[in-house]
Parts: C-alpha cells; structure tokens; sequence
C-alpha cells in the first residue's frame, strides 16, 4: 500500500508543480520562464535515482541548516515526504512539458474569443482552457504516471517500506528471489493496466466534440 | 453633453516592435451604423478591430462606449492596458466580436457556446440563457445544429454560430473581423445574408471586410486604411465609386478582379 500512497500523493505533487511551470513557461515574466527552463532542464537531463538521493540528503541538510540558523533542534525528515516530495518534484519537470504542450495545442483563438465576451482570466482558464488541456495531455499524463509509479521503487533505496522493500526482504529470508521480485512486478503490472483503463476513459470523456472527425 | 455615438476610437496608434501598424486612426460608429473597414492586407484593418476591445493593446489612443471613456494606461512597454479590468470587461461584454475562424469553443456543442457567455458574464440562469440561445440560433438558421459540436459543422454553420453567440449578449456594437474570409466560396452568403439581416435589424457594426459587394450595398460608411492612416472615408457609393486617391483606385481595381 505504501507504494501506492507514495504514487498518488508524488502524482498530485507532480501536477501541481507541472500545472505551476507549464503557466511560467507560457507566462510573459523572463525571470519565470527562465527559472522553469533551469527546472525541467536539469531534473530531466539527470538519472532520478541520483536526484532521488541529492534531494533527500541534500534536502535533509539543508532543512537542517535552515531550522538551526532560526535556533531549533536538529529533525529528522520523514522518509515518506522525501520520498513523495522527491518524485513530485522530479516528475513536476515532466508534467511542466506535457502541460505545456497541452495549452499550446489549444488554438489561441478560443481563449480570445472567451476575452472578448467580458470573461475573467480565471474563467477562461477554468471553463475553456483547463477542459480542452486535459484532452490534450492525457497521453503524455499517462506517460509520466506509468514511469512514476515505477518509480517509486526507488523510494526503498531511503529506506521507504515500499513494495520493493518488502520483496527484497522476503527474497533474502526465503532466498526465492524470482518469486518475490515476480509477484512485485505481477503488481505493479496489474497497476498500471488499471491505470490505463481508467485514464482512456478518462480520455474518451474529455474528447467530446472530437471523436468522430478523426479518420472517418 | 454626451456624444450620441455607440463606438467611438480616436487616434489610435500600434506598434509591433518598430513597425508602426497604426498611426493615428479614428472611427465612430453611431447608432445603427455599419461600418465597413477595407484595405489590403497589412494595412492595420484588423488590428484596428481587435484595438477596440484591447485584444490587440493599442499604444496610444481613447476609446469610448456609449459616452463612457474607457480607462487606459500605459505600461513599461508603452502599450495602454485597462486600469480597472472590471471596466473592460464590461465592454467587452457590450462590445461583442467575431473572428474570422469562428473561435468556437470546441469542448461544447452549438448552444452551449451561445450560452456560455450568458450564464458566466452575464448572469443569466440556464433556463433563460438557453432560451435566449435558442432564439438567436433560430435567427441565424442553425437551430437544427445546436447539439452539434463545432468540428461537426461546417464553416458557415460554425460562423452562423459564433454570430448567434455575439447577437445573444445583445451588445452594442458587433465587431466582425473578415467573418467570410476563411469559409469557402460556397458558404460565404449564408453568413452573409445573416450578416445583411443582423444590419437591418439595425444594429450597429464595424466590420473589417474584403467583400466589396456587402461594403457597397449594406454599410453606411466605407473607410479605407493604407499603411495605419485612414486614406479614404465616407459613404460607400461615393468612396467605391469615385474613389479619390490613387490608393483606393488600384486597391478597387485589384479587388475586383
């Protein structure tokens, strides 16, 4: 269940942080898009095992650092918000791309059109763009929530009792390792075909006014 | 005294970059006028348009409805953006446009995108926006489509949509931005017609246009922009037909060809 907890919650964090950079990239500030480009530049160029262990340790000093320079006590960062922080923020890179995309495949037009009938930017954003994005990142969104969800194996190399963890140790004590490491891949699997169900569907709905054009 | 105009835009000036679109042009529109704005392409007639509900941020210029200035002020770049965005807004919400590509909201069917500006930025309850909806779809001939989705359409019907969508906030002024240039030639007089009986109805419109017959027979005034200067003015059997400068002359005679 670990796993599965770890995914959802890295998933939520994922889109905020892609939903944020997506908005930066498109935004007119230079700063913004500058930040964001450094953001989806290196944690997409750089292994997440290897960003995995800098933001754990490195996160875990540096809070450190900060909460002693403000006077408290030293605290031990749980493995589960690393865990889940980690791979939202690693994963947020990807999401800023797929978000990205998704808005610029809205044709402009439509959004203007919602302007010039005297609708805020937020109902624009809501009732016109948000809708039409979501048909537009689907494919890519499941994408990077199958990678997530194996990534999240990772999680156990921080000491995470994740579903890895559990196999490895079964594996040594019962020294049956296909077994074991069968069964985690059996679920993870079974997972993510859920997964791809579910998010087609979801596809489907958000196709409405779509479907029929294509290749008749 | 207020000015008994609708619409009114005086010296309006636009730059993108270094090139100047816009340098200085006016318009007004009274009540029940149309306005038929012509030149060629990159002329700044477009872009004028799109000036008048700040879709395009002019850099310098007023802009009034209905004897109300609207607020303007201008930014690091020099354009002039609305001070108070609820202000702009409800312009915008009086002044309604449509695009040359329709720009229908393609997630919702036909009576949705009519009632959509309804219920959200004016308020209305769904019984009343849809039948509002209803009645302008009826109007414009596509009642049959209205549970159809846009990519279902064709252009004219889709036009004949986004027409129905800005007749149904009942504003007071419509913008049309070259409504037939994208619609193949077939399809291009039902939109037409529906434009000539929205006139008739007397309604007040500007409209950027390449169709010099609709110019002729339906507007009250005819202007003429050449590179972001008004060149020519005035009703359109006197500007049409007895083009005055050299500009208009070759500019009629390449569009009648």
């Amino acid at each position: 269940m670990t796993s599965l907890q770890v995914a959802a919650i890295s998933l939520a964090i994922a889109s905020v942080f892609g939903l944020a950079g997506a908005a930066a990239k498109l935004s007119s500030s230079r700063v913004a898009r500058g930040v964001v480009d450094v953001y989806t530049t290196v944690i997409r160029g750089v292994p997440e095992l290897a960003l995995m262990l800098m933001v754990f340790y490195g996160g875990q000093t540096l809070v450190n650092y900060l909460v002693q320079r403000a006077g408290g006590e030293y605290i031990e960062v749980p493995a589960f918000a690393a865990g889940v922080l980690t791979i939202g923020f690693v994963f947020g890179a990807y999401m800023t791309e797929t978000f990205r995309g998704a808005i610029l495949a809205i044709p402009k037009g439509q959004m203007e059109a919602a302007a010039s009938i005297g609708m805020t930017r937020s109902q624009v954003l809501l009732r016109i763009t948000l809708p039409q994005m979501i048909r537009h990142a689907i494919p890519g969104f499941t994408n990077n929530w199958l990678i997530m969800i194996k990534a999240t194996a990772l999680v156990s190399i921080i000491g995470l009792d994740d579903m890895m963890q559990r196999a490895g140790l079964a594996a040594a004590a019962t020294r049956q390792p296909l077994d074991f490491y069968l069964a985690a891949a059996a679920i993870y699997l079974a997972i993510t075909t859920i997964s791809i169900l579910l998010l087609s569907r979801v596809e489907k709905r958000f196709s409405l006014g779509v479907r029929k054009v294509e290749f008749k | 005294m207020i000015a008994p105009h609708v619409l009114l835009a005086e010296d309006i000036t636009k730059r993108f970059g270094q090139t100047e679109v816009l340098r200085g042009v006016s318009v007004s529109a009274k009540p029940g006028d149309v306005i038929a704005l012509i030149g060629s392409s990159g002329s700044g007639k477009s872009t004028f348009l799109r000036c008048l509900n700040l879709l395009e941020r002019p850099n310098g210029g007023r802009i009034a409805l209905k004897g109300e200035a609207l607020e303007l002020a201008p930014d690091r770049d020099g354009a002039m953006n609305a001070s108070d965005p609820r202000q702009l807004r409800r312009f915008r919400s009086r002044i309604a446009m449509v695009f040359q590509h329709f720009n229908l909201w393609a997630h919702m069917t036909a009576e949705r995108n009519v009632t959509e500006g309804l219920t959200v930025v004016l308020g209305l309850n769904p019984g009343e926006a849809i039948e509002r909806a209803q009645h302008y779809l009826q109007k414009v001939g596509v009642f049959h489509r209205k549970d159809a989705y846009p990519a279902h359409l064709s252009g004219g019907e889709q036009q004949r949509v986004a027409i129905a969508r800005a007749l149904a906030m009942e504003p007071d002024v419509m913008l049309f931005d070259e409504p037939t240039s994208a619609l193949d030639p077939e399809l291009v007089g039902e939109v037409l017609r529906v434009m000539r009986a929205v006139a008739e109805e007397g309604r007040t419109m500007i409209v950027v246009t390449h169709e010099m017959s609709f110019a002729r027979e339906v507007s009250s005034e005819v202007v003429f922009l050449s590179k972001g200067v008004v060149a020519e003015r005035g009703r359109p059997d006197e500007v049409l037909l007895k083009p005055q400068t050299e500009r208009l002359q070759a500019f009629l005679a390449n569009s009648l060809k």
